[in-house]
């Protein structure tokens, strides 16, 4: 009876649901069945099968070692992965364990050993009735024994979780429950505030909750009526004046679910005291302790559950935020293992101390790179430190400083200043972070080589995953490198522009009608035609003073805004006209209460500056003007010698095939000279209507056309019109600012499209460069597929100087129509994908590697691609 | 684009027999580039006056040929259609080919004979001084007559335009003017428009032989002509019998580099080189290797174990790959090569005893130079830094020079601006320094290159 109900009754075998796992028994034990019945496939790595698959031969033990090299090169991925794996070989002798147990380190998760443990009998029974192979006894024998006598070793050995299964009873009717890692709270979705190193200051924490809006339930302590967490980053105890208080405010609001608690280096060392470790009682432990016991025996046990169930770190939000006392690198998330623990609770420390004694602290958090947001506290400084996504709040309350909450997912930080100096910190709190750009209170970023080589996939809000071949990005590291401003103010690079399609007009390249079509098939019903200006394409970043630059962009330069080029460039290599400029552009925004109206204090404009021969003088010097004079020189004198032959009388004789010089009609060729020389007087009034002599700064204008962004908004969201109106209002005379002339066509309506080709002709009669076509609103989708956020329609006497001065004759002309859009369309879009996601970022306060990442992307689809391997 | 001969003389209208070109019919020709035209402006007994005229496609020059997928060389606004270049040099060899070997069945005494013959060359770019073009035609007998344009009448603060209205006179043989003007026409201007491979050698010493040997400016025709290329040019000067002329003609090399810095990039590198020894380095990385000379002068030493080389260039590495590929292997298997930014944190840069940084940071922007200062000393942090970077006040010993030593240079410090900077990276990083000069055969002990040598604190390096 007995037996039968031990037979059903099933024995549960606990684990963690991310874990490596041992199975441990000789030959013949039935290893790979119990795999089977338990684990996914995918999950157990045999040994057996990395034989075969290596040498199409499960028994051959000659190639053990490659078999096993493949499995662990598998068993890696997977832990990385964070994939629970099963190691299915016999695992009997010590160094087979051994390395199951570094591996385990390696991946900070916790080995676990399930042993089948079966008496020999019955394993050389079952190797007997092997079909399939059949080893000599002496096998099994030596792995009974072998496995005999580790049995009792393997807890030494480092496995956390030991299971041995002792008859085929067991075997079989065992279940595998799979449990939560204690550190995974994926579950809750907060809201969070997250409160900074406490230190037992009980006044300012009461404060800095009822700021919160926490109020207090007679019987469960503080709560939120929305139902907000608080979450407590340890260090709790110690150096403070009310040290009982905070730890009842504490353990009730865990108690009562309002708050969840972090374990910090000082709550650790009380832990260790309460348990009976012999600690040194320094740093404000010995008070802590003596206020501890006199609370009474009841109160001291209850604190040792409370103190003693802490964690390091907790994973929250689906993954999305991770909270730790002292931090925490990315591949240590959601890890458990005695280092990743110590990280936690000391961070990044070498062991080396510092001039006051204190251990170095390195600055893991310049170089996280991970998805999570990553909030926690242990070293104390002025102001919260914020860098690449992670926030250390530990404003020094207890040391005189504040103590700080930041609220999850606002990302508001809220703080409370300390009432005293309750202890005197050992080194000054500025001195903390360690930095030696001289900067006390901004983070000066630094970005790395792998966060731009190789291939990059960049996730857009508009395109997601666009690629970026190694080919590009490594010809853009060097533009980058080399010619780009700091790539802390290079937070937007524009995308390149289509023209609209080729015109079906026979004297044109380019006509608006197809343009107004390119968007009326793709369902725009309204469009913006913006007049182009004749100057070069500028991106301007300005803000309201040189303290607010360092602060926003974290620039070290002191300018108080950039001026760049599509590429990314200085504008001006004249860096005292660079200054100069800004400064007027900023007055003139003071003076127009441009600042107050957009609620920001810096923007980033999208701009032409005009003239045009301020960038490109030497273009025009060195190619345009000497197209100009030799075309009219050497087609005057062409004109000359045809006519005087031509007057002269010819004739056409009679050849032959052979013959190389076929007859011609001179006053053909003659017409078609004249031809090209009215085209080269046309060609050089269109470029000269792109110079004038710029002798100082007032003779330059600005015509934005954009207001990309400012403080935490991108202004994609709004429409051209807004865009053009709001530009408008600020460009009150025409001594810099000018607005940009514009009207809206429906193209849907031919009075209106006809008004539109019109107000065309008309721009482009003397050279002007045409206009740029926008749908009404900024991002324009037909169904799911983006368009083209702009199209250009260039003016047909402009085009000379694109296309060269005889591009109207018509064999020229219709071969020029002879172009694909496509390539071009595709990249335009990408790229303003691209640079519409870093505004975003930049807005949202993204970590500076993640700007640059979309501007270097533009970049390299701009770049001609080059071979990177060596 | 337009190039005209006139003949002066009884039966000028002969110049059609020697041209084989009927005075009375105008002809067509098609060429790779589009078309060219003969005709004759003036045919009278005592004048006559041929006209060659191109038609160049510019479009076919901006997209390649209808039909190719070659792709253009040239731009869409472009003067080639307009000027005398070596697009006219190939259309009189292709038309007038026959004339220019000598050959004239109808008329075998003219061909031989001089005759006063004028020539015009409408448009024919020629930049810089333009003397050159006295010293060029006036030793081949010719009276040289030009006019010039200003660039812009608009704009006359930019100054006179490159291009000139050659007109140059002469008591010659046809077939000698035209193998001068298919020789020297490419010559004034600094482009062809085709590759410049041996066969150009060839062409050369065919069509010009008999007049290049001798001529005065012999060194400057063949080095223009060959686009600079040394090892044609060196080929070339041998096949006209003037070898003593091969060491002077390094001096053709018009490149910004004198002998004088290439001298000094030689001194550098033998300096740093033996300064990385004696900081009993075994492993180096040199950061801005550029072409790899400092690789070069490492390699052979036995006491390096590791050599890297980085650059921000991948075309400059491949010189340096290219050079290194072809060391034997156990030289070869100490060397690394790979693309790296100064401006970009780089775990590969750590763990070397020393990291040389020759001539690199004047190419960096100031405002960038925080963030190569922290990479460098204080992420990577190596025991040893070499670095060297041009010294200011030298600059006054280079004649004719503007701004400053390099187009690519965004500052050059004097020797006390330099070592501020280095004291305000030894108080932030930690480490202590040693400066020097690089080549001081200056009398007043102005030298050209600085160099320090910085060494982290606390690292025993005995």
């Amino acid at each position: 009876m007995d037996n039968k109900n031990e037979a059903n009754s099933k024995k549960i075998i606990e684990i963690p649901e991310f874990c490596l796992v041992a199975l441990i028994g000789a030959s013949s034990s039935g290893k790979t069945t119990f795999a089977s019945k338990h684990f996914l496939p995918t999950e157990v790595l045999s040994s057996d099968y990395f034989r075969s698959l290596i040498c199409d031969d499960e028994n051959n033990l000659e190639i053990s070692k490659d078999a096993f090299d493949t499995l662990y090169f598998v068993a890696n991925q997977r832990l990385k992965n964070m994939k629970l794996t099963v190691i299915d070989a016999t695992s009997v002798q010590k160094y087979a364990r051994e390395q199951i147990i570094d591996k385990a380190k390696e991946y900070d998760c916790h080995a676990v050993a399930i042993v089948l443990n079966l008496p020999e009998k019955e394993l050389q029974e079952r190797n007997k009735n092997r079909n399939d192979r059949g080893f000599d006894n002496r096998v099994i024998t030596k792995h009974f024994l072998e496995l005999k006598r580790s049995l009792k070793n393997l807890k030494r050995e480092g496995f956390r979780y030991i299971y041995v299964l002792n008859s085929v009873n067991d075997i079989e009717n065992v279940e595998i429950v799979r449990t939560k890692l204690w550190n995974d709270k994926k579950h809750l979705t907060g809201p969070f505030d997250i409160i900074g190193d406490v230190h037992e200051c009980f006044d300012e924490l009461k404060e800095l909750l009822k700021q919160l809006g926490y109020t207090k339930k007679r019987t469960d302590g503080y709560f939120h009526k929305n139902g907000r967490t608080a979450v407590f980053l340890g260090d709790i105890m110690d150096r403070g004046p009310k040290n009982i208080e905070v730890l009842k405010l504490i353990m009730d609001m865990v108690e009562s679910g309002n708050a969840i608690c972090i374990n910090g280096n000082h709550d650790e060392k009380l832990n260790k005291y309460l348990r009976g470790s012999n600690v040194t009682q320094s740093h404000g432990l010995a008070d802590t302790i003596k206020e501890i016991e006199s609370e009474g025996e009841d109160f001291k046990l209850k604190a040792k559950d409370f103190i003693g169930s802490l964690r390091s770190h907790f994973v929250l939000d689906s993954g999305k935020l991770v909270v730790s006392h002292a931090g925490i690198i990315e591949k240590y998330q959601g890890r458990g293992s005695a280092r990743v623990r110590h990280f936690c609770l000391y961070g990044d420390v070498n062991g080396e101390r510092d001039e006051y004694g204190l251990p170095v602290r390195l600055d893991w958090a310049m170089d996280y790179r991970g998805k999570a947001t990553v909030v926690y506290g242990h070293t104390p400084q002025i102001e919260p430190y914020i860098i690449n996504n992670t926030y250390c709040i530990d404003t020094g309350c207890v040391f005189g400083g504040k103590l700080t909450a930041l609220r999850y997912p606002e990302r508001e930080i809220v703080s409370i200043e300390a009432k005293k100096v309750y202890s005197e910190p050992s080194k000054p709190l500025d001195a903390c972070i360690k930095s030696s750009s001289n900067n006390d209170d901004i983070a000066d970023d630094v970005l790395r080589i792998d966060d731009v080589s190789g291939r990059m996939i960049v996730d857009t809000f508009l395109i997601p995953n666009i690629t970026i071949a190694e080919e590009n990005s490594t010809s853009a590291l060097e533009v980058m490198s080399r010619f780009a401003v700091d790539p802390k103010w290079l937070i937007y690079l524009p995308p390149t522009m289509s023209p609209c399609e080729t015109s079906t007009q026979e004297d044109y390249l380019e006509y608006p009608t197809e343009a107004f079509e390119y968007y009326r098939k793709n369902g725009v019903k309204k469009v913006v035609c913006e007049k182009k200006h004749m100057g070069s394409r500028a991106v301007i970043i300005l803000t309201k003073d040189s303290e607010t630059a360092k602060k926003r962009f974290g620039v070290l330069d002191n300018k108080q805004g950039v001026i760049y080029t599509r590429t990314g460039r200085c504008f001006f290599e004249d860096e005292l006209l660079e200054e100069t400029l800004i400064k007027k552009l900023s007055n003139q925004l003071i003076k127009t209460n441009f600042w107050q109206d957009l609620n920001t204090d810096w923007v980033c404009l999208d701009a032409e500056l005009m003239p045009w021969s301020v960038k490109a003088q030497a273009l025009i010097e060195k190619q345009y003007a000497p197209v100009g004079i030799s075309g009219k020189e050497g087609l005057t004198k062409a004109v000359s010698a045809l006519s005087l032959a031509v007057e002269r009388g010819y004739e056409q004789a009679e050849v032959s095939n052979i013959t190389s010089g076929k007859n011609v009609d001179l006053s053909k060729v003659l017409e078609n000279y004249k031809q090209k020389a009215v085209a080269i007087e046309k060609y050089t009034d269109a470029y000269r209507e792109y110079c004038w002599q710029v002798t100082n700064i007032n003779d330059i204008r600005i015509a934005p056309f954009h207001i990309l962004a400012s403080e935490k908004a991108v202004h994609h969201n709004k429409s051209h019109l807004w865009h053009m109106e709001t530009i408008k209002k600020y460009c009150v005379d025409d001594s810099l600012f000018i607005a940009t002339d514009y009207i809206v066509v429906d193209t849907n309506n031919i009075k209106s499209i006809e008004k539109g080709i019109n107000w065309w002709l008309e721009l482009t009669k003397s050279g002007g460069e045409g206009m740029v076509v926008k749908p009404f609103e900024f991002v324009a989708k037909n169904g799911t597929k983006l368009i083209q956020p702009a199209v250009k329609c260039r003016g047909k006497e402009y085009l000379r100087i694109i296309y060269g001065p005889e591009y109207t004759l018509p064999q020229h002309l219709n071969r020029l129509k002879q172009r694909g859009l496509n390539k071009k369309r595709s990249l335009a879009l990408r790229e303003f994908s691209l640079g519409l996601e870093g505004l975003k970022r930049f807005t949202e306060n993204a970590p500076l590697y993640k700007v640059h990442q979309c501007a270097f992307a533009v970049l390299a689809l701009e770049s001609e691609p080059v071979d990177p391997r060596l | 684009m337009l190039l005209t001969i006139t003949y002066k003389g009884q039966n000028s209208t002969n110049l059609g027999y020697l041209l084989h070109k009927n005075p009375s019919r105008p002809q067509q020709f098609e060429m790779s580039f589009g078309l060219a035209y003969v005709f004759y402006p003036k045919a009278s007994e005592t004048e006559t006056t041929v006209a060659l005229l191109l038609d160049i496609n510019p479009i076919d020059l901006a997209r390649g040929k209808l039909g190719s997928k070659d792709g253009g060389l040239f731009d869409y606004v472009n003067d080639r259609p307009y000027v005398s270049s070596s697009f006219m040099s190939t259309a009189i060899s292709k038309i007038f080919g026959t004339a220019m070997s000598g050959k004239c069945d109808k008329m075998p005494d003219l061909v031989e004979q001089k005759i006063d013959l004028e020539s015009s060359i409408m448009m024919l770019p020629c930049s810089g001084d333009k003397k050159i073009l006295e010293r060029i035609f006036a030793p081949l007998g010719y009276k040289v007559e030009y006019d010039t344009f200003i660039l812009d009448d608009k704009f006359t603060e930019w100054g006179e335009s490159k291009y000139i209205n050659l007109y140059l006179k002469g008591n010659i043989k046809l077939s000698e003017l035209l193998n001068h003007l298919y020789v020297l026409l490419p010559v004034f201007d600094n482009q062809k428009h085709y590759w410049i491979g041996s066969g150009e050698v060839e062409k050369l010493i065919h069509h010009g032989e008999w007049w290049l040997a001798n001529h005065p400016e012999k060194n400057i025709i063949t080095a223009r002509y060959l686009r600079r290329k040394k090892s044609l040019i060196n080929r070339a000067l041998k096949e006209l019998e003037c070898e003593d002329n091969l060491e002077s003609n390094n001096n053709l090399e018009e490149e910004k580099e004198s002998p004088q810095i290439i001298r000094l990039n030689d001194l550098r590198m033998e300096v740093v080189s033996k300064a990385v020894l004696e900081s009993k380095a075994k492993s180096v990385i040199d950061l801005g290797c550029g072409e790899g000379k400092l690789i070069d002068k490492l390699l052979k030493q036995k006491q390096l174990e590791r050599i890297t080389g980085v650059d921000v260039c991948i075309q400059s590495l491949e010189r340096a790959k290219k050079k290194i590929d072809i060391l034997p292997e156990r030289i070869k298997e100490k060397i690394t090569l790979f693309q790296g930014s100064l401006i970009y944190k780089d775990k590969r840069f750590s763990d070397y005893d020393v990291a040389c940084v020759i001539e690199v940071i004047e190419h960096m922007d100031l405002a960038r130079l925080n963030a190569f200062e922290r990479i460098l000393f204080e992420f990577t942090s190596p025991p040893t830094v070499i670095l060297t970077t041009p010294n200011a006040e030298y600059n006054i010993n280079y004649e004719h020079m503007e701004g400053l030593r390099h187009t690519d240079h965004r500052f050059e410090w004097t020797r006390e601006e330099f070592k501020i900077w280095v004291d305000k990276i030894c108080v932030s990083y930690g480490y202590s320094s040693s400066l020097s000069d690089i080549d001081t055969s200056d009398e007043h002990q102005n030298t050209p290159t600085q160099m320090v040598i910085f060494t982290k604190e606390g690292v025993d390096n005995g």
